[in-house]
């Protein structure tokens, strides 16, 4: 059996709460060994392979519970494989990639032409299936039959769910099925036409506004519905401060089937980014206050915030270099996420402890997956991080087809130079 | 090479009261003539004019100012755009005799642009030109019909007039350019 | 003396001293539209593209009267003759003006930062004639120098600007523009007018329009778009003209030499009565008339110099 070695890196593992010096021995796609760095001797062997990982963080593989892959349908936007890729490049060994395709992906068939590109990707890509039939909020969807097929959580995120029945509906008959349901937090009527935060910045730009209550309603709303019904909520993309506090709130009642997410690019930017007419800074929910920045990084801090996800929405030109209020919403962020999330934790915002489980065991738990953690028998997903190095973010380096980062020319922290899926390097990217 | 004065306070004097006797010889009197400086300077020499004029022969002759700069034909090249001036016109141009009056003369281009200018206010009977200082170097058929002082330069030297008026002494003088 | 730039955007980005370069330069212009022959040779040569992509009668003929009387070539592209409706993106369209080399763009545009986007595709100066509800620039300047012809001095002056603030591009330059040369502005309409952060522009906000016409030097009346009252910024014209439209029993709480201005097109009964808009305080044609000067004065100061870029002339 061939052997490979991860040696003498730092392990940070959430979940068993390892943060220290280890070899980690790999044999085929599972984890055969990890051994403390110390008192370990490796005996030389035909067929072994030692990477080198001093100085280098060795964590669980990175899971991103939101990405739009666009296939099948907007194949020029990204596919499945280029998706996987920058997943892959951005240190991810599984995503999970949301259902506004098209055809949307809320049937059977749909799902299994996912399932099928996805067995030639480089990383796990995990479909979610709709909520409603087209997304259109009106009729459920046959989750059983997307469970079955492979889908594994419901959301028809991209567009709120404006009824409430609608989504009381949905939550209990997931529930049922055992499957989470994923909440795009925003009240349509209140979002209305507008194209970015509300407040001073849109009032100055002269750009129609989304205010927070716009969120905070919605998520209000759908906590609600998962405390009535019971079933599994994950709020995506928290954007507001007032958000955190009601999801914070319903975990102090003692709602464990309540889970949250925020984005790096929430967590990093206020609406200060969209000067200039920034098409790359505009997304849904859009960039808020700062006061809301800092919320959603205590969020992570306590707990509150249970996910970091990236919202990877990658547009090309013909949607971006338009109008700022004619650009789709949206913006990449597989490859960027590690390194702006240990920008935050170099500058203080949070540990290095809570980032990771955010990044893996958390979301993990969130969706019923058996990753997110490195254990003795468990696959091999792992990623390998150089904490010292740093990386310009540059369109012609990035793997994802479209370019629309509001990041491109900024120098980052932290480089993924090894992405290990099923103990088969999938991205090497060596000093 | 430093500053070196070519006229004072008086020979200016001097000079603008002969102009003012030659402007009368030529035109056989005041009548029909209007006298328009060119701004800043040449405005201020055409208003000494005016005066003179008065006390030679009792009449007050009409002072305007036309300014040549929307005519220019250095807008385009120069880094630095001139300021706008005065354009004052005080009386209907057509068929009367018009002084133009200018500080110094050069190239003949700011002349050829007042009188583009002027000709957008009218037709006169005919223009003259009288210039303080003639320093040479004319790139185009331009000719001054009053020279208060001609005075041989190199491209190398600017000339300045001051007038108390407006720079609070009154003199020419030649500079050396940067 | 020269605007160091490539661009009117906004007057946000607007020195002080660059305003009161445009001003004066705007002044000087006033006086070439009073003659019989209205043309000067300054821009002879230049081309310059009215690109406007919405309705607007006054702004795209003052543009285009001012390109003609600095002898510049005015080339009018307006939305339904453009290949805009076969579906060209803003950059293409740009892109392909920019290869027919005019010297200027002037573009009016329903979307904010549209101005912004063009002078980012194009090598060319690049002028704001209105974009969506962010500045219209000239329009401010213009209202700048009829109230400095009146009162010498905008500093010290109030100003107070009634009506649909949120939606109004008019507004916000003016605000930037009065508050830099030293007056202080108040915005007044219904609070579903009133955009969030308003004040941080550098004006006061009150709903009460009593308190906005004390003691104002000069009143700008906003344009009503009634179509808004189908949505819920209003209930309807009767009852805003009966709390902000502007008439001589309100005015009196103004100073007695009160000037008021109407960006126009106005709604005659509804933001402002017959008495007022015809009244002897109204600037509201004096403002028609120095929209020409001041676009001849961007023109001047945009178009009259070489650029760094230019190829020197020996």
């Amino acid at each position: 059996m061939e052997l490979t070695i991860i040696r003498g890196g730092t392990l940070v593992d959430p979940a068993t709460g390892t943060n220290g010096l280890y070899n980690v021995y790999i044999s085929g796609e599972r984890i055969a060994s990890i051994r403390p760095f110390e008192s370990d001797t490796i005996d030389p062997s035909p067929g072994l392979t030692i990477i080198e990982a001093k100085g280098r963080f060795v964590l669980p593989g990175l899971i991103d519970v939101h990405t739009h892959l666009r296939e099948p349908g907007y194949e020029y936007k990204e596919t499945i494989q280029s998706g996987a890729m920058a997943g892959a490049a951005g240190g991810f060994t599984t995503v999970l990639c949301m259902a506004n395709t098209k055809p949307v992906n809320d049937c059977e068939a749909v799902t299994r032409q996912i399932i099928e590109k996805a067995g030639k990707a480089v990383v796990n890509v995990l479909p979610i299936g709709a909520l409603s039939h087209g997304m259109k909020g009106e009729r459920l969807t046959e989750m059983h039959e997307l469970k079955s097929a492979g889908c594994v959580a419901i959301s028809d995120d991209g567009m709120p769910v404006a009824n409430a029945g609608l989504m009381r509906t949905a939550l209990e008959y997931a529930g049922g099925v055992n499957l989470t349901v994923i909440s795009h937090a925003e009240t349509p009527e209140l979002a209305s036409n507008g194209v970015m935060n509300e407040g001073a910045v849109s009032t100055r730009m002269g750009l129609a506004g989304i205010p927070n209550a716009a969120e905070d309603a919605m998520a209000a709303r759908d906590i609600q519905l998962a405390e009535l019904t019971g079933a599994r909520l994950h709020v995506a993309h928290v954007s507001t401060a007032g958000a955190v506090a009601l999801i914070r709130s319903a975990k102090g009642r003692g709602a464990k089937n309540i889970t949250a997410e925020a984005t790096p690019h929430h967590l990093t930017l206020d609406h200060e980014a969209v000067g200039g007419y920034n098409t790359n800074a505009k997304m849904n929910p859009p960039l808020r206050s700062m006061k809301d920045v800092q919320a959603l990084r205590a969020g992570i801090a306590d707990g509150t915030i249970d996910c970091i996800a990236t919202d990877h929405a990658p547009h090309s030109t013909i949607e971006k270099d338009v109008e700022f209020d004619k650009a789709a919403n949206g913006v990449i962020g597989l490859e960027t996420a590690f390194s702006l999330i240990y920008g935050l934790v170099l500058q203080g915002a949070f540990e290095l402890d809570k980032a990771i489980a955010a990044m893996t065991i958390n979301p993990a738990m969130a969706f019923g997956l058996a990753k997110g953690t490195l254990r003795v028998g468990s696959i091999a997903d792992i990623t390998i991080v150089n904490p010292s190095r740093t990386w310009t973010v540059s369109p012609a380096t990035l793997k994802s087809k479209s370019k629309n980062t509001p990041f491109i020319g900024k120098e980052l922290k932290a480089v993924v130079e090894k992405t290990i899926v099923n103990g088969k390097i999938v991205y090497d990217n060596p000093e | 090479m430093k500053v070196r004065q070519v006229m004072d306070a008086k020979s200016i004097d001097r000079a603008v009261a002969r102009i003012a006797h030659e402007i009368l010889e030529r035109n056989k009197g005041a009548e029909g003539v209007i006298i328009l400086g060119i701004p800043t300077r040449g405005y201020h020499l055409a208003l000494r004019l005016q005066a003179c004029i008065a006390s030679i022969e009792g009449v007050s002759v009409p002072v305007g100012a036309v300014d040549a700069t929307l005519y220019r034909d250095d807008l385009g090249i120069k880094k630095d755009q001139p300021s706008l001036k005065r354009m004052e016109i005080p009386i209907a141009v057509d068929g009367s005799v018009v002084v133009m009056v200018d500080d110094v003369l050069f190239t003949g281009r700011t002349i050829r642009a007042a009188i583009d200018a002027l000709m957008d206010f009218g037709r006169p009977h005919s223009i003259q030109l009288a210039v303080l200082v003639d320093r040479g170097h004319r790139q185009l058929p331009i000719k001054a019909d009053y020279v208060g002082k001609n005075l041989p330069t190199s491209l190398k030297e600017g000339v300045k007039v001051h007038l108390v008026e407006v720079d609070g002494v009154s003199e020419a003088v030649v500079e050396p350019c940067d | 003396m020269r605007l160091n730039r490539k661009d009117i955007l906004g007057i946000e980005d607007l020195s002080v001293e660059e305003l009161e370069t445009i001003l004066s330069t705007a002044e000087s212009f006033k006086e070439v539209s009073t003659r019989e022959i209205k043309k000067v040779p300054t821009l002879r040569g230049k081309t310059i593209i009215n690109l406007f992509y919405e309705a607007s009668t006054r702004t795209r003929t003052s543009f285009e009267i001012a390109a003609k009387r600095m002898s510049a070539d005015a080339v009018n592209i307006s939305v339904s003759t453009s290949s805009v409706v076969k579906g060209e993106t803003l950059k293409d369209t740009a892109k392909n003006l920019e290869a027919m080399k005019p010297d200027c763009i002037v573009i009016r545009h329903s979307s904010s930062g549209a101005p912004h986007g063009i002078a980012g595709y194009v090598g060319c100066s690049v002028i704001n004639a209105g974009d969506g509800n962010h500045e219209h620039p000239s329009q401010a300047l213009l209202d700048m120098l009829t109230v400095r012809e009146h009162k010498k001095s905008l500093a010290g002056l109030k100003l107070a600007i009634i009506g649909d603030v949120k939606h109004s591009r008019v507004a916000r330059s003016n605000i930037y523009g009065f508050t830099k040369l030293g007056a202080s502005v108040v915005v007044c309409g219904p609070a579903t007018m009133l955009p969030p952060g308003i004040e941080a522009l550098g004006c006061k906000a009150t709903v009460n329009v009593e308190d906005a016409l004390r003691d104002a030097d000069v009143v700008m009346m906003l344009r009503i778009q009634l179509e808004r009252s189908k949505g819920a910024d209003f209930p309807n014209a009767r009852e805003y003209s009966r709390l902000y439209g502007l008439d001589d029993v309100k005015l009196r709480k103004a100073k007695k030499d009160v000037l008021i201005l109407h960006p126009g097109p106005m709604n005659r009964g509804v933001e402002i009565s017959a008495e007022v808009a015809d009244g002897p305080y109204s600037l509201i044609l004096d403002q028609v008339t120095n929209g020409v000067a001041v676009r001849m004065a961007l023109f001047y100061l945009l178009l009259g110099t070489s650029r760094e870029d230019a190829p020197k002339a020996i």
